[in-house]
C-alpha cells in the first residue's frame, strides 16, 4: 500500500484533544505520523495531498445505515451504499439486519462482511437480536458474536417483550456489546404514517403519539436497572434514531443515574419537523416520523449537551416506484449519508455554534465507542488511516441526481449544505476524491 | 396559507383543486359567479362548452352523490366520461395510482376526478399525471368541493339567490356554523372548517373527544371546539350534521347509545337550541343515528337542496378545471 503525506491541513481530532496544525504521513493502512507543519517534509510519498484551508479528521463512522443487501439489491447493495457513504465523508458504517433475508445467523453475516460484496468503507454489522426480528426468540448472540456483531438489533421493529428485551440485555452484556433498540410500541402506531398533532389532523393522517417512542426507551431504562441490580451485570442500551423530547428526557436521567445507556440522533430529526411533509412528501416520511419544533429543539439541545452520544443517519434507501405512492402506503426512511455532514455542519456548527471538534467527536469519536471499534474514531500513530478532509466554510446545494447510492429518496434534495467533503481515506486508500 | 398557493401552481396543473386551501377568497368568488352564469344558461349552450373533452372518473371508494353529480355535470357541459373504479380495473390486479393516472392520460383523459380512501393520493395523481385534478374525497383530509356547495347552500338559504354569485371576507359574518360528530374523519368538516371563516364564519366543531381531537383547533383561525351539543347549537344558524364513519373507526370504541343522546339533533333539541337554524349533511346520512328522520325532512332541512348544489358547483369546477372562459 503506498504512503500518502496530508500536508498544511487542520487536523481535529477530538479523541485525542487534538484541533491544531498538523501533518500526517500514513503507511500500511495506519497513521505512520502526526507532526507539527514542517516536520514532514522531505519524506518521500505516491501521494501527497495538500489541505490547506481544510480539516482533516477522523473519517466519519455511522452506526445505522441500511444496505438492502441481501434481498433488496434494486434499492441499495452494499457496493453503492458504501460508495455513498465514502462520499458523504464516512469510512466506518453499521449495517441493520432488516435485510431479505434477515442477518440473523453467523452464516448470514459472515457472507454480508465478506470482501466480495466490495464495500467502499469499512463494513460492520449488528446482526438481529430475534431470529427473523420477530421478536420471540433470542438469536445466537455468541456465535454472531464471534463472527463479528457489533451489536443486536431488530431494527425497523422494536423488541416489545419485557421478558424478549431482557433476555436480549441480558446476552449482550455478556457479549459485551450493547443491543440497539428502534422504540416504538407498535401497539400504538398500527396505520400511523406521520407524527400525532395538528398538521397529522389537518392532513387527514393518523400520528404516531410521542409515548410510542418513550414509553419503550422507559420501559427498557426499567429493564437495565433490574438487571444492574439483580444480575449484577452492566447491559448497554442503545437508544436508535431519538425523536421526542419525552425520549431523551428519559436518557438524560437515566445517565444521570449512572446506567449505560447511550443514543443517536438523525440528521433530519434535528434539521426538519412535520411541516416538511408540506403536501404528502413522502420523502419526508420515515419512521420514527419527523416530529415538532419542540421536540427538533430537544434533539438540538441534547447534541449541544451531551446527552445525545452520536449522530447516525438511518440511510433508508428506496427506489422511486415505492415513494411516488400515496402516503400512506409508501414505505418508511429517506437516504442520509451523504447529507450528514453537510447539515451537522450547518445545523449545529453555523447554526447552533456547536464546534467543529464536537461535531467531528458526534460523528466518529463517540460512535466508535458506543460500538467498541479499536483503533477508529481518532488519528493517534498507529490507528487506522481512517481520514475525511473537508472544507467547513464551503456552502453547496445537494443535488440527489448526482448520489452514489442507488436510491434518491431524500427530502434534502436541492437543501443548502455547508462543509464540502474533499477526500475520503479508508485504511490507507483514497475511496473518495471531492471537487 | 400563500405558500401553499404558491406551491400548488408551480407543482400543479391550474384547474386543478386539491385542497380548499388552493382557492383564495377571489377564487372562491369566482367559482360562484361561474356556477351562477351555467345555471342560467339554456341547456344547448351548456352544452356546447366542453363539447368533446374527455374526463375521467377514478373511484377508489364508493359514491352516490359525489360521483354522480360530476358526471351529470360533465355530460351536461356536453364532455365525455368515462367511469374507472377500483373493483372493475387492473386496480385490482395491483396496478399503482400512478400507472393508472398515466394510462387515462394515454387514452386522452384531460381532467381526472379521483375519489381515494388515502389522504392526499390527489397530490400523487396530480404530481404524476400533470393533469388538472379535482379532489372529489381524499380519506380523512379533504372533500373541497363539497365545502363550496356547503358555501352555496349556506349563501342561498340565509341571504336569498342573488347572494350566492360573489364572496367576499365578511360574506359570511356573524354567521356560525356548528359541525357536529365524527370529525376525526370527516374531509367533509376539514374543507368546511379551512373555507367557512376565511368568508367571516365562526365554526364550532362539537363532539366528544374520541371523534373531535384537541388538535382540530389547528385548522386555523376562526375555528373553536365545543363538546357540548345544546350550548353549540344555541349559537347556531346552520347545523351541519356528520356520519359516524364505522370504515374508518380502526378499532376505537364508541358507545352508540349514549352518542346519540349527546349528539343526534332529533325535534326536541332542535325545537329548545336552534328552532331557526339551517340544517345541513353531506350525506350518506344515517337516520336515527346522528340525525332524527323528521328533523331531516323538515322545513329547515337543506340535505336535498345541498345534492342540488352539488351538481352546479362540480358544472363550473369542470370548467375551471379544463380552462375554458364562460363570460359571466
Amino acid at each position: 500500500m503506498s504512503d500518502i503525506l496530508i500536508l498544511n491541513g487542520r487536523l481535529v481530532d477530538p479523541a485525542n484533544g487534538i484541533d491544531a496544525p498538523r501533518d500526517l504521513l500514513l503507511r500500511n493502512g495506519r497513521v505512520a505520523a502526526v507532526e507539527s507543519p514542517g516536520t514532514l517534509r522531505g519524506v518521500e510519498a505516491a501521494e501527497t495531498i495538500d489541505a490547506a484551508g481544510l480539516i482533516v479528521a477522523p473519517g466519519l463512522i455511522d452506526v445505522h445505515v441500511h444496505l438492502r443487501e441481501p434481498g433488496q439489491t434494486y434499492k441499495e447493495t452494499i457496493a453503492t451504499g458504501t460508495a455513498a457513504a465514502a462520499a458523504g465523508g464516512f469510512t466506518t458504517v453499521v449495517a441493520m439486519p432488516n435485510t431479505v433475508p434477515v442477518n440473523d445467523t453467523a452464516a448470514k453475516l459472515e457472507w454480508m462482511l465478506d470482501a466480495t460484496r466490495n464495500p467502499a468503507v469499512k463494513l460492520f454489522a449488528m446482526p438481529a437480536a430475534t431470529i427473523g426480528s420477530m421478536g420471540v426468540e433470542l438469536t445466537d448472540f455468541d456465535a454472531l458474536r464471534k463472527a463479528g456483531a457489533v451489536g443486536f438489533t431488530d431494527d425497523g421493529k422494536p423488541v416489545l417483550e419485557d421478558h424478549v428485551m431482557l433476555a436480549a440485555l441480558v446476552a449482550a452484556a455478556r457479549a459485551e456489546v450493547p443491543v440497539s433498540q428502534h422504540a416504538e410500541d407498535t401497539r400504538l402506531t398500527g396505520g400511523c404514517s406521520m407524527n400525532a398533532g395538528a398538521v397529522a389532523f389537518r392532513l387527514g393522517l393518523r400520528g404516531m403519539p410521542v409515548e410510542a417512542e418513550s414509553s419503550i426507551v422507559e420501559r427498557d431504562i426499567r429493564l437495565l436497572r433490574d438487571i444492574e441490580s439483580k444480575e449484577g451485570l452492566r447491559p448497554h442500551l442503545h437508544v436508535q434514531h431519538v425523536s421526542t423530547a419525552r425520549a431523551m428526557e428519559a436518557i438524560r436521567a437515566a445517565k444521570r443515574e449512572g446506567l449505560h445507556v447511550t443514543c443517536e440522533v438523525a440528521p433530519h430529526h434535528f434539521t426538519l419537523t412535520d411541516e416538511a411533509i408540506g403536501d404528502y412528501d413522502t420523502h419526508a416520511k420515515m419512521n420514527p416520523p419527523l416530529r415538532v419544533e419542540s421536540d427538533r429543539a430537544a434533539m438540538v439541545a441534547a447534541l449541544v449537551d451531551g446527552t445525545a452520544d452520536c449522530i447516525a443517519t438511518d440511510h433508508a434507501p428506496h427506489a422511486a416506484h415505492e415513494k411516488e405512492q400515496e402516503f400512506e402506503r409508501a414505505p418508511n426512511g429517506i437516504t442520509g449519508l451523504e447529507t450528514a455532514l453537510g447539515l451537522a455542519l450547518r445545523v449545529l456548527h453555523r447554526g447552533q455554534g456547536l464546534s467543529l471538534s464536537r461535531i467531528v467527536s458526534l460523528m466518529s469519536a463517540a460512535p466508535a465507542q458506543i460500538v467498541s471499534l479499536a483503533g477508529r474514531g481518532s488519528l493517534a500513530k498507529g490507528h487506522f488511516a481512517d481520514i475525511v478532509i473537508f472544507d467547513a466554510g464551503a456552502t453547496w446545494t445537494y443535488d440527489a441526481k448526482t448520489t452514489r447510492s442507488r436510491s434518491r429518496n431524500t427530502p434534502f434534495d436541492g437543501a443548502e449544505m455547508r462543509g464540502r467533503v474533499k477526500a475520503t481515506i479508508c485504511e490507507g486508500r483514497i475511496v473518495y476524491r471531492g471537487n | 396559507m400563500t405558500e401553499t398557493a404558491r406551491t400548488q401552481s408551480a407543482r400543479y396543473a391550474t384547474g386543478s383543486l386539491l385542497s380548499i386551501r388552493d382557492l383564495s377568497v377571489e377564487d372562491v368568488s369566482a367559482i360562484l359567479g361561474l356556477t351562477a352564469r351555467l345555471q342560467t344558461m339554456h341547456p344547448a349552450e351548456r352544452s356546447a362548452i366542453l363539447a368533446g373533452r374527455r374526463v375521467a372518473l377514478l373511484f377508489y371508494e364508493s359514491s352516490t352523490r359525489t360521483r354522480t353529480s360530476f358526471e351529470l355535470a360533465a355530460k351536461s357541459l356536453g364532455a365525455t366520461t368515462t367511469l374507472v373504479s377500483d373493483k372493475s380495473s387492473s386496480i385490482e390486479k395491483g396496478e399503482s395510482l400512478k400507472d393508472t393516472g398515466l394510462t387515462l392520460r394515454a387514452l386522452g383523459a384531460e381532467c381526472i376526478i379521483l375519489r381515494h380512501p388515502a389522504s392526499g393520493a390527489p397530490f400523487v395523481l396530480a404530481r404524476e399525471t400533470g393533469l388538472p385534478v379535482l379532489n372529489a374525497g381524499d380519506g380523512m383530509h379533504e372533500h373541497p368541493s363539497q365545502a363550496l356547495l356547503d358555501l352555496r347552500t349556506i349563501l342561498t338559504r340565509l341571504h336569498g339567490e342573488s347572494s350566492a354569485t360573489s364572496v367576499s371576507a365578511a360574506s359570511l359574518q356573524g354567521v356560525t356554523v356548528v359541525i357536529t360528530g365524527d370529525i376525526l374523519h370527516s374531509r367533509v368538516a376539514r374543507s368546511n372548517a379551512l373555507l367557512l371563516p376565511r368568508l367571516g364564519a365562526r365554526v364550532i366543531l362539537c363532539g366528544p373527544e374520541k371523534l373531535l381531537p384537541k388538535e382540530a383547533l389547528g385548522l386555523g383561525p376562526g375555528v373553536e371546539i365545543e363538546r357540548d351539543f345544546d350550548r353549540a347549537l344555541k349559537r347556531a344558524q346552520v347545523a351541519m350534521m356528520l356520519r359516524i364513519q364505522k370504515e374508518r373507526l380502526a378499532g376505537l370504541e364508541l358507545d352508540l347509545a349514549d352518542y346519540i343522546d349527546r349528539y343526534q339533533l332529533n325535534a326536541e333539541r332542535q325545537a329548545a337550541c336552534a328552532p331557526k337554524a339551517l340544517v345541513m349533511h353531506p350525506g350518506p346520512m344515517i337516520r336515527g343515528l346522528e340525525i332524527a328522520g323528521d328533523v331531516a325532512d323538515g322545513p329547515n332541512s337543506a340535505i336535498e337542496e345541498q345534492v342540488a348544489h352539488g351538481l352546479a358547483v362540480r358544472s363550473a369546477l369542470l370548467v375551471r378545471a379544463l380552462g375554458k372562459s364562460v363570460t359571466v
